[in-house]
């Protein structure tokens, strides 16, 4: 991967030390440890303030060199129902109508969220396919991805989506081309009311906290941020502590919502995201448990070659997924 | 705008009414939001959909289309009432004080005094200021002598008392009324005779209680704008009405002058017939409430193009020239006459100074005929005064279709814009262009107009009946050409040429310059009715066909035409040939050349200000100084005076404009003074310098306002209800319906559904439908209903609805005048209740993107109309604007 300066924390189909070592190499052939962004990086949505103008949308086409593609009319402002293999930036409108009668107009930018314990990377079995870089950034290697969509399951919000045509998964890389050469993602570069803001996840949790203390004094006492399973309680609005079981560990996208206690009213977004317990286990005690079912499973296979001799296969028509 | 994009960010409280920010104009919505954050500014908005706008809304009203002049109307009511009104400012300021003639009648029956109904105009001659200085401290015997605003029976009784006064109604009472009134008016009913004028020394009232007093005319007139009246017109619940009233005029609480409000509008009120007025309404909510000069404040209109503040500027209407000059009619018969028209004198309390800046007015037109005629501009020839065209009647847009609908014009000549889409009434003008006989379109795409001959329902046998010769001609687009573009804050600004112009097509100025040559070139070989103008047109460009749009903002500046002295200024002097550094330097001897005065400044001899590019902002203002330039001399606030108090003090000291510098004697600031730079505060000079008077007015006397010198709620041409106000004239008694067969008027029972138009972030108006990003974000047309509406017609979300008006039919077996689109579904727009109404009543929206060319056009399911094939041929008296923002349609399943 070409993505400057970043260095990788973590990685997809290992368990122990990662590639790479955090040498940064200098033009003069020295190394020195971490990278030119040595911080956590964040984006912070503030979804007070966004319009729904769609100029992410179409910036992070526009960066990542997707092709147009036609839509339906679908009786809402949203361009389509849900992000896409090529479509990684979605705002998500939703009409929610208070108690009270009066109407919000919910606009949500829905992309990945850069878990902090990323389910998809978790899941991944193959080798370098995703890899999680030390400013947080998740990103994902198509050219390692074995197409098995184990990502899609791991995935709380519903990120990654498979090509039919390519056998690969894909999802927004939070620009970490741009990120790496010290620029920020597209999608802030074009948020025209400063809705979006990226810096360091220490700053943008005080931007955002900030923000939500001045919804609470004009009124909005239901403001909040989300950022599940952050460790930092004041910036984490949610059941999940970053202990339970299946934690996310808190987000390198972070939102500030009018009504953090409904978060599921913004198009969707989990209350209480986690990574399945079963992805969890298929890294943890199964994938042990799995090593000695693995062993087993070759041994039996041997076993009954040895009693029965080799299949005769059936001449099986390719099913299209 | 009056004030500026970057200026919102200072302000207290924003009313966003008949305008989309959020959704139209979302760079600029930043300061919005910077407001909100920075300032914890409240934002209300008024709109008949909850849009995206809204949702940054902290009080949102849904409105009905077109009922916006009885909200504001009910919010100066309530500031009155409350006391909630900037009185300094009021009375100092503004014409409050002044005294309206005797004989003037507020339109409680729905006319005010004047009425021709023959004609469907006003005799404006009642509409004028007494004359007679200070007359504070006799309101008491006033009242007691009943010297009070005429009233319809105080009218009638006035005239001859006859049967046809009696019968003839209200027209013809007020009609005969007028002839009491003296000899000044009476003239002006037997026509004739000079136009009536402002008197020179108005009488006025200081303590603002007679009650002919501007200001007590105003309280009575919006006295009947109770919240139940208002809620019953614009279906706003009465509990909503005064929290938005009370939160916009809390920042005059308890007499405080220091918070201020803005107001922010865009076509959602100028396109009625009644819109400038609306706007009107507007500024008068501000005045009131002391909110116009100042940093925050202002009456800011949204321009919905890039440039067409500065095609306005220009003289992008047929009425004025370039600076807001008028153009000549029949009746100014030399220069003298026409300058004596178009010159104000001062009309003012004795006792205040009135700078009066239109009386420069000499100076700016001979100025603009030495640009454009240059050597051939004399003294002896009055300028060359006669080469400019003189109107005999309204050429605005929709009179232009109209005409050639009845065959009278012949010809079409379309740059920058798309007539068919544009409307009003689309298959009127489709009609009108079978009628011509050559039409020219430039654009950078195959548009609507140009393929008016292959529109939706046409026949190949039809096609062939046309006659029409079209011209397409290869224009260039908005990266590939250079020049400024003037913004909503009045910002001049460069842009410089991002890419060539691809394969054949051309600059306008390359396609518009060959034009005029090859035209030149025919009246100098074969001669002509009055060739003058044509031949004698200065054209000094180093290629004329094609002349560098530099050479053209230089012109444009102006220059001086022989050397120039003028001890009062620094430097004191300019040679000739020299560019003019600001229109202070103008001359009415032809030694200056100017083609708008407005724009003198902008290219001086140093260099294009347009092309400045330094954000720096010392004040914290927004005001960055040497950021391009704003009209007039890079004032950022227009009539800033008025942000000080009497004596010249800032109103609020965190926010300094500008201030009377006492040692100097002179105004100073971080914002150009907008005023005369010497005049000391005791002089008491008005800040609204351009107004005869110098402040600013409430009532706008004389033949300011066709309507009305109040605004007065009239209903849209096609409304669903009868006026409560004045059941009797439901819709404004001077507005002009259409008589061509294509021209229809439809009414409630057969088109129940009030329906407005309007853009959406993701398209351009008709461009983006060829775009594929754009098309991807909204793939099609659609309708926007609530769900009651759809639960009475059996619709869901997607469904294909079939939309009708007065002006749909069926000819020859095919229908025409109908809108085909998908139901869009939605909580955001309610039904609601009105007036006299025991049904609610269902709003519907729809946006006007897509027509019949664009992406898919060869697809049978994207050869639609437009969404203007549906809005009627009706304009505003003022400024001519159609009414595409509210008028009745059916819709059914299709």
């Amino acid at each position: 991967m070409s993505n400057g300066n970043l260095e990788i924390r973590a990685i997809s189909g290992h368990t122990g030390g990662t590639p790479g070592g955090g040498e940064y190499r200098q033009p003069d052939g020295s190394t020195h440890a971490g990278a030119s962004r040595d911080y956590d990086v964040c984006k912070l949505i503030d979804t007070t303030t966004c319009i729904g103008c769609k100029a992410c949308e179409v910036a992070c086409v526009e960066w990542n060199g997707y092709e147009f593609r036609e839509t339906t009319f679908d009786n809402t402002y949203q361009t389509m129902p849900e992000t896409a293999w090529n479509f990684w930036n979605l705002i998500k409108f939703n009409e929610h109508q208070r108690a009270d009668g009066t109407i919000q107009w919910l606009m949500r930018k829905d992309q990945c969220m850069h878990c902090e314990e990323p389910g998809c990377l978790i899941a991944c079995p193959a080798d370098g396919a995703i890899v999680q870089y030390t400013n947080g950034i998740v990103d994902f290697n198509q050219a390692n991805c074995i197409g098995c969509q184990y990502c899609v399951t791991g995935c709380p919000f519903n990120i990654p989506k498979f090509n039919e045509a390519t056998k690969k998964v894909y999802k927004c890389t939070l620009c970490s081309d741009r990120v790496g050469a010290g620029l920020e993602p597209a999608c802030i570069k074009s948020c025209p009311t400063g809705c979006l803001h990226f810096g360091s996840k220490e700053d943008m949790k005080f931007e955002a906290a900030k923000r939500v203390k001045q919804l609470h004094d004009n009124g909005h006492a239901d403001a909040g941020i989300y950022n599940p399973g952050d460790p930092d309680e004041r910036t984490s609005a949610d059941g999940i502590k970053s202990t339970s079981p299946g934690s996310i560990g808190g987000t390198h996208v972070i939102y500030v919502l009018n009504d953090a206690k409904h978060p599921e009213n913004y198009g969707g977004l989990p209350p209480a995201p986690s990574v399945p317990f079963f992805v969890k286990m298929w890294k943890g005690p199964l994938k042990w448990l799995g090593g000695i079912g693995l062993v087993a499973g070759v041994f039996g296979v041997f076993m009954h070659y040895i009693r029965f001799g080799p299949k005769e296969v059936d001449k099986v028509e390719e099913v299209k997924r | 705008m009056t004030n500026g994009w970057v200026d919102i960010k200072n302000t207290d409280v924003m009313l966003i009414m008949g305008g989309n920010p959020a959704e139209n104009h979302p760079c600029g919505f930043k300061w919005v939001v910077e407001a909100k954050k920075v300032r914890n500014a409240k934002l209300i908005v008024v709109d008949p959909r909850f849009q995206r706008t809204a949702s940054q809304a902290d009080h949102f009203c849904q409105i009905r289309a077109g009922s916006d002049i009885a909200f504001l109307g009910g919010l100066m009511n309530y500031a009155i009432q409350n006391n909630r009104y900037a009185k300094e400012y009021v009375i100092n300021y503004t014409n409050a004080a002044l005294i309206v003639k005797k004989g003037f009648k507020l339109p409680e029956d729905g006319y005010f005094s004047g009425f021709d109904a023959a004609g469907s105009k006003y005799d404006v001659s009642s509409w004028n200021y007494e004359e007679g200085g200070n007359v504070t401290g006799t309101a008491a015997a006033a009242i007691a002598a009943g010297d009070g605003p005429a009233t319809a029976e105080t009218a009638a009784q006035a005239s001859s008392g006859n049967a046809a006064a009696k019968t003839a109604g209200p027209h013809g009472a007020e009609g005969q009324g007028l002839q009491g009134m003296g000899p000044a008016s009476a003239k002006g009913i037997s026509g004739g005779a000079a136009a009536p004028s402002l008197p020179p020394n108005t009488a006025y009232d200081l303590s603002l209680e007679h009650p002919r007093c501007v200001f007590q005319l105003m309280k009575k007139h919006f006295s009947r704008y109770t919240p139940d009246m208002v809620s019953s017109i614009t279906g706003i619940p009465v509990d909503k009405l005064n929290k938005a009233w009370d939160m916009y005029t809390i920042i005059r609480d308890k007499g405080d002058t220091k918070k201020v409000g803005t107001i922010i509008y865009s076509v959602g009120w100028t396109q009625h017939t009644f819109g400038s007025q609306i706007i009107r309404t507007a500024a008068m909510t501000q005045l009131l409430l002391g909110n116009v000069g100042r940093a925050g404040g202002g009456v800011n209109a949204l321009r919905g193009h890039s440039n067409i503040q500065g095609a306005t500027d220009l003289a992008g209407v047929f009425d004025i020239l370039p600076g807001y000059l008028k153009v000549p009619t029949p009746a100014d018969t030399d220069f003298a006459t026409y300058l004596k028209r178009i010159t104000p004198t001062p009309s003012k309390p004795k006792e205040w100074d009135s700078f009066n800046y239109w009386s420069n007015t000499p100076k700016f037109a001979v100025s603009l005929l030495k640009a454009l005629y240059g050597d051939a501009a004399k003294k002896e020839n009055d300028w060359a005064f006669h080469y400019l065209p003189k109107i005999d009647r309204k050429y605005s847009w929709v009179e232009q279709w109209d005409a050639m609908y009845a065959g009278k014009i012949k010809g079409l000549i379309c740059f920058g814009m798309n007539g068919v889409a544009i409307g009003p009434n689309s298959e009127k003008n489709i009609d009108a262009l079978k009628k011509a006989e050559w039409l020219v379109v430039c654009d950078i795409y195959p548009e609507e107009t140009s393929s008016f001959w292959e529109s939706p329902g046409i026949t190949d046998d039809e096609k062939k009946q046309i006659k029409t010769e079209v011209y397409r001609l290869p224009g260039a687009g908005f990266a590939e050409k250079d020049g400024t573009f003037v913004n909503s804050a009045r910002w001049l600004q460069w842009k410089w040429a991002a890419v060539p112009t691809p394969g054949d097509s051309k600059l306008d100025q390359e396609i518009l310059s060959r034009i005029y040559l090859a035209v030149r070139a025919l009246y100098q070989k074969e001669g002509g009715k009055f060739p003058d103008a044509l031949l004698n047109a200065t054209w000094a460009y180093t290629n004329p066909n094609n002349p560098s749009l530099t050479e053209v903002a230089k012109e444009i500046n102006g220059k001086a035409l022989a050397d120039l002295h003028d001890e009062k200024q620094t430097p004191s002097d300019w040679k000739a040939g020299q560019q003019l550094p600001g229109f202070a330097w103008l001359k009415d001897d032809g030694t200056t050349s100017s083609g708008n005065w407005l724009y003198c400044g902008s290219w001086p001899d140093a260099g294009s200000n347009t092309q400045r590019r330094d954000p720096a902002d010392p004040s914290g203002l927004g005001i960055h100084p040497n950021w391009g330039w704003s009209w007039p001399m890079n004032r950022r606030v227009m009539y800033n005076r008025a942000s000080c108090n009497l004596e010249g003090k800032p109103w609020d000291p965190s926010r300094k404009q500008v201030w009377f510098n006492e040692a100097t004697g002179k105004w100073a600031g971080n914002d150009v003074p907008d005023f005369k730079p010497d005049s000391n505060p005791k002089d008491h000079m008005g800040p609204f310098i351009m107004n005869p008077e110098g402040v600013a007015r409430f009532f706008v006397p004389l033949a300011g306002m066709a309507d009305g010198p109040f605004p007065e709620h009239y209903e849209p041409v096609e409304s669903p209800l009868v006026n409560p106000l004045h059941p009797k004239q439901t819709n404004s008694p001077v507005v002009k319906r259409y008589k061509s067969d294509m021209d229809k008027y439809g009414t409630s029972d057969k088109f129940p559904y009030p329906c407005t138009t309007y853009r959406l972030t993701e398209h351009y108006h008709y461009w983006t439908k060829n775009n594929p990003m754009n098309m991807q974000l909204v793939p099609e047309p659609f309708v926007e209903i609530s769900e009651e509406l759809a639960k009475k017609l059996s619709i869901t979300g997607g469904d294909r609805l079939k939309v009708s008006t007065a002006r749909s039919g069926t000819k020859d077996g095919k229908e025409y005048g109908v809108y085909y689109a998908r139901a869009m579904v939605t909580k955001r727009i309610k039904p609601l209740k009105l007036a006299g109404k025991d049904d609610p009543v269902y709003p519907v929206g729809i946006p006007i993107h897509w027509a019949y060319r664009g992406i898919g056009d060869g697809r049978p399911e994207d050869r639609r109309n437009g969404a203007n094939v549906l809005s009627p041929t009706v304009i505003d008296p003022n400024a001519y604007t159609p009414e595409f923002k509210g008028f009745l349609v059916n819709i059914e399943k299709a």
